[in-house]
């Protein structure tokens, strides 16, 4: 999200300790005031905590945070804002939605409390989020899906600064994640205030988010924009199948016979499994390190669609020590590579040389 | 011969309008009490939570005897009343409603603070992150959610108020429309062998009891199914 002149630079600015049993946490946070930051990390990484102590839930967390040019909290000078004069839409993990309302009384809880403003428009979020016919409806009888979404509208008309999500898919499966996934993405083109999005899952951090703060056994590890951060050489082990290039590009071509796209970005052209784009769509797509495939020259004879030209920049060893991470420059994109130590020997390819990398079509669908 | 003499009638009265004082204090006094129990970290927690629960082991007697020696005009309290000119609070209606209030706190407390534990911090978590003070919280989410501990409470403590006799005995007495409640009333009738009218009075007490059990437990039945 690019930077318009004159704005305010500020996002959230974070440092904060606390602990938990016999885990210290202490995390120092920068996040951009525009778009979308991923909290990511493995489960137990103290993501939920993080966010929670930011948003002046966890009242042992001592340090300082501010948000723009509101101080939210400083331990030193016994400032604290309580949650409720934050201005935050957060939604937890479970919808927790107020059983002694309906949906509708569930959605004004907020809007009414900020005072019903006319910038945000209730009806276009209620039929964005397919909850029209829900209104009247009790909150016990509806599924995790519709709980989910009611959650997210509830926390949108209250007129936010900041959103914080905590895993707001991680209770739903199958359709009604995939559906409320393309929800976030469509908020995100039109969103007007940053947000927060904690995940361990790195398929929707790779579809959602602008930027990326990693975080492991209760500290940050690496925070950067998503792109830049995902293809590091010296992220933790921890992330595993997690490291791997994020590419952007538009949709070109659309083969309906064999139900593939053609996504062009900055390294060439890839094809894709058709799910329900439309040529001309700017469309994200993650390539995990681990489905790259590496040879000196162009294949043929292969089953992989994709083949790109590209150039070494450098190799490091992998979390196994069977193996080593290589990355890879595609036209002024970084994607990476994770081969065997053997594999690599074998190649004999030293940093600066030209190879190219295969990538299954079928490795590329989320 | 009449079911109910005008005596009967008025330590009915005098009942009602007993517990009706008594339940409605309680409640103004428990909810802020039992919401302190349920959300406070201070030490002070479980010996005042033991302290409100004493009148549930409590012989009536014992608490009557102590609350008499402390409101009589040799009592710390009396002495106090006395030095402000109020009239002594032993043997009149608001010395019994004070006495009572005592007796019967438990019975409100436990299910408010009960109720107000099994809401949890979630739901009040989500409306301050919506922007709800922590006033417009406790009357617009913890309350709502905790209403069927309210109702229990509220029924408890009118049953149990009106069922009161040790504790009335030793600090109200017996005085015909001050302090003679259905419970003296009916020890009155059996001293006197009038079997008959302390079986009317009885029953009365037990109709009584059983209507509200039966509603409150219908109630929640009734709640249950709509969650």
């Amino acid at each position: 999200m690019t930077e318009r002149p004159g704005e305010s630079q500020l996002g959230l600015d974070a440092k904060l300790a606390w602990r938990r049993g016999a885990l210290a946490f202490e995390v120092d946070l920068t996040l951009p005031p525009h778009g979308i930051t991923a909290l990511f990390g493995p489960s137990g990484a103290g993501k939920t905590s993080c966010l929670r102590a930011m948003a002046g839930l966890e009242r042992d967390a001592v340090g300082r945070v501010s948000f723009g040019q509101t101080v939210w909290q400083d331990s030193a000078h016994r400032v604290f804002v309580p949650p409720h004069k934050r201005r935050i839409g957060y939604v937890f993990q479970e919808a927790s939605l107020f059983t002694h309302h309906t949906v509708a009384g569930n959605l004004d809880f907020g809007y009414r409390r900020a005072g019903r403003p006319k910038h945000l428009d209730r009806e276009g979020l209620i039929d964005r989020f397919g909850l029209r016919p829900l209104l009247e409806r009790r909150v016990d009888g509806l599924s995790g899906g519709e709980r989910q979404r009611v959650s997210m509208v509830r926390a949108l008309l209250s007129d936010p600064a900041l959103l914080m999500f905590d895993e707001p898919l991680s209770a739903l499966d199958g359709p009604a994640r995939i559906d409320l996934l393309e929800c976030l993405e469509s908020l995100h083109a039109t969103l007007q205030v940053p947000m927060i999005y904690v995940s361990h899952n790195v398929d929707e951090v790779a579809r959602l988010a602008d930027h990326l703060v990693l975080m492991e056994a209760g500290h940050v590890v690496a925070q950067g924009s998503l792109q830049d951060t995902l293809t590091r050489l010296d992220l933790p082990p921890a992330l595993g199948d997690a490291v791997g290039a994020v590419i952007e590009g538009d949709v070109v071509d659309y083969d309906a016979h064999d139900q593939l796209i053609e996504l062009d970005f900055a390294g060439g052209r890839l094809w894709l499994p058709y799910r329900h784009e439309r040529v001309g769509q700017r469309l994200r797509c993650r390539i995990s390190a681990r489905d790259v495939v590496l040879s000196t020259a162009p294949q043929t004879g292969t089953s992989a669609l994709n083949q790109l030209p590209c150039r070494i920049v450098a190799a490091v060893d992998a979390g196994h020590s069977s193996q080593v991470l290589v990355q890879l420059d595609a036209g002024g994109c970084v994607l990476l590579a994770r081969i065997t130590r053997r594999s690599w020997h074998a190649l004999g390819l030293p940093p600066g040389s030209n190879a190219w990398v295969q990538v299954k079509a079928v490795a590329l669908g989320i | 011969m009449a079911l109910l003499t005008e005596a009967d009638i008025e330590a009915l009265g005098l009942t009602l309008r007993l517990a009706t004082t008594v339940t409605v204090l309680l409640l103004v006094l428990g909810l802020p009490l039992a919401w302190w129990l349920a959300h406070t970290r201070s030490r002070w927690r479980r010996p005042i939570a033991a302290v409100v629960a004493l009148p549930l082991v409590l012989p009536p007697t014992v608490l009557g005897f102590y609350l008499l020696m402390l409101l009589g005009p040799d009592g710390w309290v009396g002495r106090a009343f006395a030095a402000l000119g109020l009239a002594a609070l032993p043997f009149t209606f608001q010395g019994l409603v004070v006495a009572s209030m005592l007796y019967s706190l438990p019975f409100v407390v436990q299910p408010l603070h009960n109720a107000f534990e099994a809401v949890g911090e979630r739901p009040l978590e989500v409306a301050a992150c919506l922007g709800a003070s922590p006033l417009d919280r406790f009357f617009n989410v913890a309350l709502p959610l905790a209403l069927p501990g309210v109702i229990t409470a509220a029924v408890l403590g009118f049953a149990h108020t009106v069922g009161e006799f040790g504790v009335v005995l030793m600090i109200g007495g017996n005085i015909p429309g001050q302090t003679r409640v259905l419970s003296m009333r009916i020890y009155d009738h059996v001293q006197a062998g009038e079997y008959h009218q302390a079986n009317v009075l009885s029953l009365c007490l037990l109709v009584v009891s059983f209507a509200a059990l039966l509603a409150m437990s219908l109630l929640r039945t009734r709640r249950q199914a709509r969650d």
